[in-house]
């Protein structure tokens, strides 16, 4: 991966910043350019907004086949997850047991290494999950 | 002289123990856990490194100061571990906690003493005027090679700290005393560090951590009675209660600052928890003495009053963090150290 | 708008076909079809080609071109396209060439779909795959194709009570029909604990609730109803091509126990079709998984919301049932060579309709569906065919 790419989703990666329609108020993230409610009236109307981190599993699955770019940290749970906003993403849940994962589980933002260009290229840090706290 | 403004502490949930990597090696687990003081560490998830941890301990320190990042002029994250030889790791926390692009950052390294070197360098911004706010990590995922005495210490962990004019704790008052002195070193892209065994001790812990903490006490005329706590580098969880012993400072005053018996070292994180979890519980007025130690070496000291703030202040409880651990084995160890990779 | 017949398929054996290269594969799946239809090479007036990562498995892509000259129609100058909507990239082609045939640009048209998919390692594969879900928001995160499935098949035995065991039939079914294929890429019966006793993927799918690594080809000839007259005196009639789009990412769709693109495909299809579900003898759906297939005949208004599970462990979808899905194995044992899956789906139903298929027939089925699906449900395509 070329370090541009990665580097120009750093707001959204590192703190969940999405965007809000000043039309209808709704929150997207990932971040959207046009919101597909308001549609034509939304453009140049998506201001950037931050998500509180907080959120909860709407569904998850632990991976023991990942892709090479996850080699040797299998398995990992992945969820489906609700964020307090009303929108959804998909994130990784970490620090805690696997088995204790379930649907309906509160969850809130950390900071982690997700994946790296290899041994010599880039690290690519972003948003994972874990039990909220409160 | 300049405040601490707020604290922000973060150790990863995973514990390794001292019995389980004695057991891999065919060492008498009890002789070591007694020899050091130490009996687990602290482990970082596979995904955790420097970066992470600074982050974590940051966003902490930057919610519970409740402080707008953007007027956080420098960032210095002290560490002997960054991930990336170069590229900054202050610039990832920079970016993570809100506070870029106005201002100024870099990566300190210093041994176990980067952190709070930064701390002294936020103090002089601050003290200058050319800042309001500086942010000062000393964070680490400390390498120890497979079998080496390290191990059974080198552990993960940091704490960020907020300077600023005023705030929860001043800063009386800090002095450095430093030597070129090659106790403990890693080359140049080599993982794993090495070490001068004992001579670890006498010429350099001892007589560093000695000679600033006498120092500072002579700077402001004070005696270890004088204060409420102490926190003393914790390379393992003995030298700290003998300099104590030696300064003339009682176990009490040490004793909740004193976290490498439950967590291991965690190098530029080791006095800056200590010290965070002293502030956890620290009343308005009790004085308290910090001294760091990096090897190569110097102590930087600091003489820290609590002010009236710290009763408003959400504390951290990083005891409480701390007790929030899962055990992994020695495979898993090595798994999430990714050794294996 | 004209009336569209298929008058002509063919396709490779599916499998591990070491020996053969992806040029090779479509060259094969081509040729028998053009034969199949009994027309020249300068019948045709255009090709349509489905192919998902051909860039990245084979590091090929003008795959257009490189289909014009295995065949030999160079001279022809005939356009040939590539055509790409993830694993229902040959749906789609099958979709633009019902288009070409049907206003009127084109009469003969090939329709062509081909993954060569073993050229690269296991891992490769995997990575190659996940690029059908949304690379920056959820594969970048570690999530895996089988993964999202697995997101929502845990979504359905959540809200549904769908069983885990009832997942593993759609397997079981589908590899017995397989069993009956001889193109197939597994011609064996396996067992429920055989499901639930392989490795795990993605919890709560296992190995064998998932499709394989296939390579192979498979190809259509579309021609207008009237001119196909010309060559057969079995036309299959394209009673409804629809293609759906939704959403790249899962977690952004309306929906999580649904696939709403299949769902307004299916829709739209039986309106275009004038057929109800019920009218169906035959279906060719997208069991990429085994909830797939659960999630699909659900979709497709086989049964209510939530009864798929139930349904299959019931026989409705068997061979001998109600509704028999998937009687040439499905993705699941037949194989699925993402690029060629849709187009052979269409020769299954083709030959269902025809009679002609063997130990698999559904005896007396006049009306089939096919029911191809991109990615997590990005894009869903689902034909209505016809024997008039």
């Amino acid at each position: 991966m070329g370090v541009a790419r990665y580097w120009r989703e750093i707001p959204a990666r590192y703190n969940l910043i999405g965007k809000k329609c000043e039309i209808c108020g709704k929150v997207y993230f990932p971040p959207r350019t046009i919101c597909p409610k308001c549609r034509r009236k939304s453009i140049g109307k998506m201001q950037d907004y931050k998500l509180s981190g907080k959120g909860t599993v709407e569904s998850y699955t632990i991976i023991y086949t990942p892709p090479p770019e996850f080699e040797g940290k299998a398995p990992y749970a992945i969820a489906l997850i609700k964020m307090e906003e009303g929108c959804y993403l998909t994130g990784q849940i970490v620090d805690c047991k696997l088995d204790e994962i379930h649907i309906g589980m509160k969850v809130e933002a950390c900071f982690r290494r997700i994946q790296e260009d290899g041994k010599r290229g880039a690290i690519y840090y972003g948003y994972k999950f874990r039990k909220a706290e409160s | 002289m300049a405040a601490i403004v707020g604290y922000g502490a973060y150790v990863p949930r995973y514990r390794i123990k001292v019995e389980e990597i004695a057991g891999i090696w065919g060492r008498q687990a009890k002789s070591i856990s007694s020899g050091l003081n130490v009996f687990e560490k602290s482990v970082p998830g596979i995904d955790e490194d420097t970066a992470t941890i600074s982050v974590e301990a940051a966003r902490r320190a930057v919610k519970a100061a409740k402080i707008n990042p953007e007027e956080i002029g420098a960032i210095y994250v002290g560490s002997e571990s960054h991930p990336y030889a170069v590229k900054p790791t202050a610039t990832i926390v920079a970016e993570a906690i809100g506070a870029t692009p106005e201002l100024t950052a870099a990566d300190y390294e210093f041994a176990c003493k980067a952190g709070t070197a930064g701390m002294q360098n936020c103090i002089a911004l601050v003290e200058s005027k050319m800042i309001k706010y500086g942010m000062a990590i000393g964070a680490d995922v400390a390498q120890a090679a497979p079998g080496d005495a390290l191990e059974y210490t080198a552990a993960a962990g940091g704490a960020a700290y907020i300077i600023g004019k005023e705030g929860i704790a001043e800063i009386n008052e800090t002095v450095s005393f430093t030597t070129d002195t090659p106790d403990f070193w890693r080359r140049e892209g080599q993982p794993y560090p090495g070490h001068g065994e004992r001579f670890t001790g006498e010429p350099a812990y001892f007589r560093h951590v000695g000679t600033a903490a006498k120092m500072l006490m002579e700077r402001v005329g004070s005696r270890p009675s004088d204060y409420d706590y102490a926190i003393f580098h914790q390379p393992n969880g003995k030298f700290p209660i003998r300099i104590a012993r030696k300064l003339g400072f009682e176990k009490k005053q040490i004793e909740h600052g004193l976290l490498c018996p439950i967590i291991g070292n965690t190098y530029s994180g080791s006095a800056m928890l200590g010290l965070a979890a002293v502030l956890d519980i620290a009343k308005p007025g009790q004085r308290i003495l910090m001294v760091s130690y990096g090897s190569g070496a110097g102590s930087d000291a600091f003489d820290i009053t609590v002010t009236d703030a710290i009763e408003s202040y959400p504390r951290q409880g990083i005891r409480q963090m701390i007790e929030e651990k899962e055990y992994v084995d020695y495979a898993t160890y090595m798994k999430f150290r990714r050794e294996f990779e | 708008m004209r009336e569209v017949a298929v008058i002509g398929i063919g396709m490779t054996e599916f499998g591990e076909l070491w020996q053969k290269s992806f040029r090779e594969l479509v060259a094969e799946a081509g040729v028998k079809a053009i034969l199949d239809a009994g027309i020249e090479g300068e019948d045709i007036d255009a090709m349509y080609i489905g192919g998902m990562s051909t860039g990245r498995f084979i590091g090929q892509e003008h795959v257009g071109s490189l289909a014009l000259e295995v065949a030999g129609l160079e001279d022809l100058h005939i356009p040939a396209t590539r055509v790409e909507a993830a694993c229902a990239s040959g749906g789609v082609a099958m979709h633009q060439g019902y288009i070409a045939v049907a206003s009127g640009m084109y009469d003969i048209v090939v329709v062509g779909g081909a993954e060569k998919m073993t050229d690269v390692v296991g891992g490769e594969a995997t990575n190659i795959l996940a690029s059908a879900a949304d690379r920056e928001w959820e594969s970048f995160f570690g999530a895996t194709f089988p993964g999202l499935y697995a997101l929502m098949a845990r979504y359905h035995m959540h809200h549904h009570g769908t069983t885990q065991e009832q997942l593993a039939m759609v397997a079981v079914k589908n590899h017995h029909n397989g069993s009956l294929n001889p193109k197939a890429q597994f011609r064996r019966e396996i067992s429920v604990e055989d499901v639930l006793n392989s490795p795990i993927v993605a919890e709560p799918l296992h190995l064998l609730d998932c499709s394989p690594i296939t390579d192979g080809a498979a190809a259509a000839i579309l021609a207008p109803v009237d001119i196909a007259r010309k060559y057969t005196d079995k036309i299959i009639k394209i009673k409804a091509s629809v293609q759906a789009c939704d959403t790249l990412s899962f977690h952004s769709r309306s929906r999580f126990d649904s696939l709403p693109a299949a769902v307004h495909a299916a829709k739209k299809a039986y309106e275009m079709a004038g057929v109800k579900p019920s009218d169906i003898d035959v279906a060719e759906v997208h069991d990429c998984f085994t909830i797939a297939e659960i999630i699909a005949i659900e979709d497709l208004g086989f049964v209510e919301k939530g009864k798929g599970g139930k349904a299959t462990e019931e026989g409705l979808t068997a061979l001998d049932g109600q509704i028999p899905v998937n009687t040439s194995g499905g993705l699941k044992a037949k194989g699925h060579p993402v690029g060629a899956t849709g187009v052979a789906q269409i020769n299954e139903i083709v030959m269902q309709l025809r009679g002609e298929a063997d130990k698999r027939q559904v005896k007396g089925a006049t009306i089939g569906l096919t029911h191809n699906v991109g990615g997590s449900g990005g894009t869903a395509v689902v034909h209505i065919l016809e024997a008039i």
